[in-house]
């Protein structure tokens, strides 16, 4: 029944090739992340404070990054613009992509940790003295960035697994790359199982990281 | 050099008709893996539950494996390792196993957070009244722990659905993969890609709207 | 000196502040009694600009605290609130929500205000809580740090918006004797308080207000031995 032979050889001798690969899925789900979260907060803060067309298009933005697939929005950002005639190269597409997507479902969780956060904390900053730009940093962001500290762990772990979509549009990032060994060596389930382990590992890494870094920050 | 500027220039009825079929393979292998998967998921869930530290070591460890690897990873693993035991599938059967086991990945987590959501004085009271554990199950856990989490099952069926478009890494012609063989023939990004975010996105913000509503009766 | 002069409020339809005016000295402890809903309450969100009035002034030794050109912030630090729901700030321990705001309103160097926050959380009574996160706190201590939170920021006037009312019944006493210390102490103080003893034998003067009117004011003696208006004998003759 079991007549396969399994050959582990070539796919430890590219090993090196994929863990740096690895490195770039890590540095694009980082990027991604940063860019994500940064734009997130602007729709959250669009979204609940500005009305008109400003409120609609964060409105926009937030419902089709999260009720379209991942894959939908890549091809956007790479078919889609393309015909345009904007050309991108997939690196760029495929961190437009998570941005964009990161940014939607992150804009969601900004605004559940402002909503979470009493009014009432507002007035008590303002009784001392302090401006609008005072108590925001000081008072309210503080404590959002506490409740939104998970969901922005689980959305890092989301953005690596989503980065693996980069083989769908030709970027070599971990995926991509183990693509290329497989199709060169035909020895496809050995090395997308080794990639399986060093994703699993990538993955426990960030979770285990952040554990350690919220004992550190959030000792209340 | 000419330009095309006709809209419909190389899109074609048949083409639309293609498409559709292709959103009914989108929606039918969406129902089949999220039905099996929910059913398992449950049970999965109870295990996580009941079995206490046993469980979370090899069901939950199990489990785990599957929402830390990215699902086109999976895809791929399976496709190529079925015919090393014998098992002859196509794209859509091996689109169906991964995504049902993915759904119960899912939902086992979703199903314990309910059956936790249950306060134990209730189902004191329930078995103090002479329901047997099966009928406490069955009419006290589920009605409640089930509303308690229903948002987040949601949650889960809707990204199933929008991931169900990586099957597409297999051969299996869904939506997304439709479009994609549509672009290159008629070279009609935008049109095709609308009509492909749409349909997801009809499905996907009504849905998941509804289910903003509930928690938000709930919530009160 | 706090002045206020025919002062209305209205929430949409409904009008809570139906022209109050009110003279409070420097030195003076007033309290402000009456039902909920009878607009105590939004008298002192309307004198420190946390809500904004519709007719009259309010002025806090003579600036007129809703005046476009008013610097609110600026006057805010000379009047400290303490609220209902204490509101302290969790995300920062006992001393580090005392120091804040004299730091970064007052611009004190970090250690003067750590010293700030030592001294005034010592005043209060928290002087073994200073690294204490608000969590670690009862709702007694929690309120007696608001108060030191406020105090740090050394104000001229103190509002106090029903600072025992959703306090344990245990934890009321501690409260009250730091507010009784204050008033010792000589602090300007306005107090919306459901704690008649209180009001009795702390205060100078003693307001009721009914349905956004202050019916009657007068020295704790007059309101509550020998009150004129009916409300007040009847307000007064339910609480005790």
């Amino acid at each position: 029944m079991f007549e396969y032979n399994f050959h582990w050889r070539p796919v430890l001798k590219s090993l090196p090739d994929l863990l740096q690969a690895g490195l770039l899925t890590l540095e694009v789900a980082v990027l991604s992340m940063v860019i994500g979260i940064t734009i997130g907060l602007c729709l959250a803060l669009m979204r609940m404070k500005l009305e008109g067309p400003l409120k609609w298009f964060a409105v926009s933005w937030i419902e089709v990054a999260r009720n379209t697939p991942v894959l939908f929005q890549l091809f956007f950002f790479g078919f889609g613009l393309g015909a345009a005639g904007v050309n991108l190269p997939p690196y760029v597409i495929i961190v437009a992509g998570l941005s964009f997507n990161c940014a939607g479902y992150l804009a969601e969780n900004f605004r559940g940790g402002f909503q979470a956060v009493p009014d009432t904390q507002i007035n008590a900053a303002r009784c001392l003295g302090m401006n609008g730009w005072q108590t925001y940093t000081r008072i309210i962001i503080p404590q959002v960035f506490r409740i939104v500290y998970h969901p922005i762990t689980n959305q890092m772990v989301w953005a690596v697994l989503m980065s693996s979509l980069g083989m769908m549009i030709g970027f070599r990032e971990l995926s991509g790359e183990t693509q290329f060994f497989a199709s060169r060596t035909f020895r496809i389930f050995e090395y997308f199982a080794v990639t399986a382990v060093v994703y699993y590992v990538i993955v426990k890494l960030i979770l285990g990281s952040s554990r350690l870094l919220s004992a550190r920050l959030f000792r209340y | 050099m000419q330009e095309t500027i006709t809209f419909f220039s190389g899109f074609s009825t048949p083409d639309l008709w293609f498409l559709a079929d292709a959103a009914l393979k989108t929606l039918w292998i969406s129902v089949l893996s999220i039905s099996i998967g929910t059913v398992l998921g449950g049970i999965f869930g109870w295990m996580l539950h009941e079995g206490k530290w046993m469980a979370a070591l090899t069901v939950g460890s199990i489990l785990d494996i599957f929402r830390s690897v990215p699902l086109i990873i999976q895809l791929v693993l399976f496709y190529n390792f079925a015919p090393m035991v014998g098992l002859s599938l196509d794209p859509f059967a091996s689109g169906v196993v991964i995504l049902t086991i993915y759904t119960a990945a899912l939902v086992s987590n979703v199903a314990r957070g309910g059956i936790e959501a249950v306060p134990v004085s209730m189902r004191k009271a329930s078995r103090s009244l002479g329901m047997s554990y099966w009928q406490d199950l069955r009419h006290i856990v589920l009605p409640i722990g089930g509303r308690a989490v229903f948002p987040a099952w949601i949650g889960v069926v809707l990204g199933v659905m929008k991931d169900s478009a990586l099957v597409s890494v297999l051969g299996y012609v869904e939506l997304l993969k439709a479009s994609q063989i549509l672009i290159t023939r008629t070279q009609e990004p935008f049109l095709i890609l609308a009509l492909a975010g749409a349909f997801y996105f009809a499905l996907s913000y009504p849905i998941s709207r509804y289910a903003a509503k509930f928690e938000q009766r709930w919530a009160q | 000196m706090i002045e206020i002069r025919d002062l209305h409020k209205h929430f949409g339809d409904l009008h809570v502040l139906k022209g109050i005016d009110l003279d409070v000295k420097k030195g003076e402890v007033l309290s402000v009694i009456g039902s909920s809903g009878s607009g105590k309450s939004t008298l002192l969100y309307c004198i420190n600009s946390l809500e904004k009035i519709q007719q009259g002034s309010v002025k806090i030794d003579g600036i007129d605290v809703h005046a476009k050109n008013t610097d609110v912030n600026k006057l805010r630090q000379k009047l400290g609130m303490v609220f209902q729901q204490w509101n302290s700030f969790p995300h920062l321990t006992a001393m580090e929500n005392v120091a804040l705001a004299p730091r970064i309103v007052k611009g004190k160097s970090k250690e003067e205000a750590l010293y700030i926050a030592e001294t005034q959380l010592k005043h209060v009574g928290l002087g073994d809580k200073l690294k204490n996160y608000p969590s670690a706190l009862s709702g007694g201590q929690q309120q007696r740090l608001a108060i030191a939170r406020a105090l740090a920021m050394e104000p001229e006037y103190m509002l106090f918006d029903e600072a025992t009312s959703a306090l344990d019944p245990e934890k009321v006493g501690e409260v009250l004797d730091t507010m009784r210390l204050l008033a010792e102490e000589g602090m300007t103080m306005i107090c919306v308080t459901h704690e008649m003893g209180f009001a009795r034998d702390v205060s100078d003067r003693v307001a009721y207000f009914h349905q956004g009117v202050m019916e009657e004011i007068g020295p704790p003696e007059q309101i509550f031995y020998s009150p004129i208006s009916e409300h007040t004998k009847k307000f007064l003759a339910n609480v005790r």
